[in-house]
């Protein structure tokens, strides 16, 4: 049919249109990105999300714009006469913490620091939960079950306490928070992945594969992998918030951003000798938090249904 | 049953070993450098010299090791560097506030999951099951500390403030001594915990009661002429719950992580607040004592879902 058409367009004849009943072929990746078009839901997440980024990168204008830096301390006009915060005024759009430094330009700033945690840390759980997973899933036997037994006990450590007992040892960084989340997260995207190459390597085409002389690498990440592709979008969707909220309660018990830098977890921290004097220290910070992580967690739920309309989905039915 | 339960103890023994042996490194053979941590940031290198000694970390490293476990093995983790109490009284000390604070969490975390996930699968697509849905959605994308600060906010200061003194901020009061006080001060607490996790139990018991219900077996039941409550629960339930068990072994290690969260923001003296503290003032001994005691909560806790899991489903033993 196109080389029909291109014969025509090469004769000067007008292209042929398709009609409204021609038959595309379409991927399954545009079908999905089809549905999630018309998922208001999911638009409305990714509008969120991409206004969230958009306070993180401009979060420098911002504060130019207002005039206040992340970690100016204002300590005559930031604070009251007896030393605490102010509420939202002109000058202060979001009121002072107990520093007398603007919330609005530190939850802005905070925002880079929970997108990066989110997006670093996923990517990296990622990365090695499927090499792990595939692994694992390929190559079975005693390697499988070793690193069946592995991912297990990565999963139900009791992470927290071993964040602490790390941090305690290394000391509090992002770099460091970054590396526990990823840490313990890449295991339940390792457990899935293993699953899933476990059912799809005893499909004929691996077997064709294989008698053509592909190595196990080959077959591994040209062959397979491009399958797990959709769950783990979905997976990497998911995990970015719970990285989120990972490095926010990190921050929260000290354990992760160093102050002064300005950390949604670690804002609420300060927040918490505070909140009966002044709402709006915990409000911003928290509602930032929340609408995140909320806006990650339903857009996840909605590309799982976009893909696999049929499967369970989490939140929404 | 007895193979299955003396397998399940030995991995459950090896998988202590592994987490031990791993502070153990972490604390003695990794190459940060313990002692100048203990002896300060100006101590002089004698200072260090005498502090890595006294300490013994000046001995082989297999010897330091063969040390470290015997003591664990009976129960000793040396002293506290500030208060030179033993680090075992510290923990004994504690152990009550951050035991009524886990069980109460983790009972009510269940009981609000499954009950809500039952609510919603049998009534799918009802209102009923869109408020489920909608705040388990909300809960589950909240961080416990948040959910802590907004009670703390809401439902301790402005009542108080409205003249209604029901919840209190902080303090724990021991169950011996009044069980009411005690669950009144624990109540909040609770229900951070439980609230937060129990989004994910719900949504699970959801989806595993929609599956059953559509079973065959179901319908039999139904037909035999049982009670819709003894279908739901006795038959349908009972089967459903497998997911949710496997589930609450992983999250044994979220529920301690909810505990440190939760003791930290109202105010409870227990394992988690020392756990921090130690950290924050650099109380190695202490710091050991709290992660290899919950390590080996985890692993206990475990085995007993392990089984509870065999006992609820016979072909979990075969394999």
């Amino acid at each position: 049919m196109s080389q029909v058409v291109g014969e025509l367009e090469r004769f000067g004849a007008p292209p042929v249109e398709p009609g409204p009943d021609a038959i595309e072929g379409r991927t399954s990746w545009q079908l999905a990105w089809a549905r999630l078009r018309r998922d208001r839901v999911a638009i409305a997440c990714m509008v969120v999300i991409a206004l969230i980024t958009l306070v993180a990168l401009l979060a420098p204008v911002i504060a130019h714009v207002v005039g206040h830096g992340p970690n100016d301390q204002y300590l005559d006009s930031g604070l009251s006469p007896e030393g605490l915060p102010r509420g939202p005024s002109s000058q202060f759009l979001f009121g002072t913490d107990d520093l007398g430094r603007d919330v609005l330009v530190r939850v802005a700033y905070g925002a880079r620091i929970s997108l990066l945690a989110g997006v670093v840390a996923a990517s990296v759980a990622v990365f090695i939960g499927v090499v792990v997973g595939l692994a694992a899933g390929y190559f079975g036997g005693t390697i499988d079950s070793f690193l069946a037994r592995f991912m297990d006990v990565v999963l139900s450590f009791p992470f927290l306490l071993f964040a602490i007992a790390l941090v305690s040892i290394v000391g509090p960084s992002l770099r460091v928070a970054i590396g526990i989340i990823a840490f313990f997260t890449w295991a339940a995207v390792g457990r899935v992945v293993r699953g899933q190459t476990l059912s799809i390597k005893e499909k004929e085409y691996i077997e064709a594969a294989r008698s053509l002389g592909a190595s196990d690498l080959r077959i591994m990440f040209v062959d397979i992998f491009p399958n797990l592709l959709a769950p783990v979008l979905v997976y990497v969707t998911l995990l970015i918030p719970a990285a989120i909220v990972f490095e926010a309660t990190l921050s929260f018990l000290g354990l992760g951003v160093v102050p002064p830098t300005a950390s949604w977890g670690s804002m609420l921290a300060e927040s918490l000798n505070y909140y009966r004097v002044a709402w709006w220290f915990v409000l911003l910070p928290g509602i930032a938090l929340l609408i995140t992580t909320l806006s990650f967690n339903l857009l996840g739920d909605s590309i799982r249904d976009a893909f696999d309309p049929r499967g369970d989905r989490l939140f929404r039915k | 049953m007895a193979r299955f339960l003396v397998r399940r103890i030995l991995l459950g023994l090896v998988v202590l070993w592994v987490i031990t042996t791993l502070v153990f490194v972490m604390f003695f053979v990794a190459p940060s450098d313990v002692s100048r941590l203990i002896a300060g940031r100006q101590a002089t290198p004698e200072t260090v010299a005498l502090v890595k000694h006294r300490l013994g970390l000046d001995r082989p490293v297999l010897e330091q090791y063969a040390t470290y476990m015997w003591n664990l093995l009976h129960g000793d983790v040396g002293y506290s560097f500030y208060n030179s109490t033993s680090v075992r009284s510290l923990i004994w000390e504690r152990l009550p506030v951050t035991l009524s604070l886990a069980v109460g969490a983790a009972v009510l975390w269940l009981v609000i999951g499954v009950a809500s996930g039952v609510l919603a699968a049998t009534r799918p697509r009802s209102p009923a099951d869109r408020i489920v849905t909608v705040t388990a959605l909300v809960f589950y994308s909240m961080p416990a500390f948040l959910l802590g600060l907004f009670f703390l906010y809401f439902l301790f200061f402005r009542l108080h403030l409205a003249g209604i003194a029901f919840f209190p901020g902080s303090g724990y009061v021991p169950l011996t001594e009044s069980p009411w006080e005690w669950a009144r001060h624990l109540i909040l607490p609770w229900f951070t915990i439980a609230l937060v996790t129990a989004a994910l139990y719900s949504r699970l018991t959801r989806g595993a009661m929609l599956d059953v219900l559509g079973e065959d077996y179901i319908r039999m039941a139904r037909a035999k002429g049982l009670r819709e409550r003894r279908v739901v629960y006795r038959h349908g339930l009972r089967s459903a719950v497998s997911p949710v068990i496997t589930q609450f072994g992983i999250d044994l290690g979220t529920l301690l992580g909810g505990v440190i969260i939760v003791e930290n923001i109202f105010g409870l003296q227990g394992l988690g607040q020392l756990a921090v503290q130690s950290v924050q003032s650099q109380d190695l001994p202490v710091i050991i004592g709290t992660v290899v005691l919950a390590s080996a909560f985890i692993v206990a806790a475990n085995i007993v879902v392990d089984i509870c899991y065999a006992l609820l489903d016979p072909r979990v033993r075969v394999h």
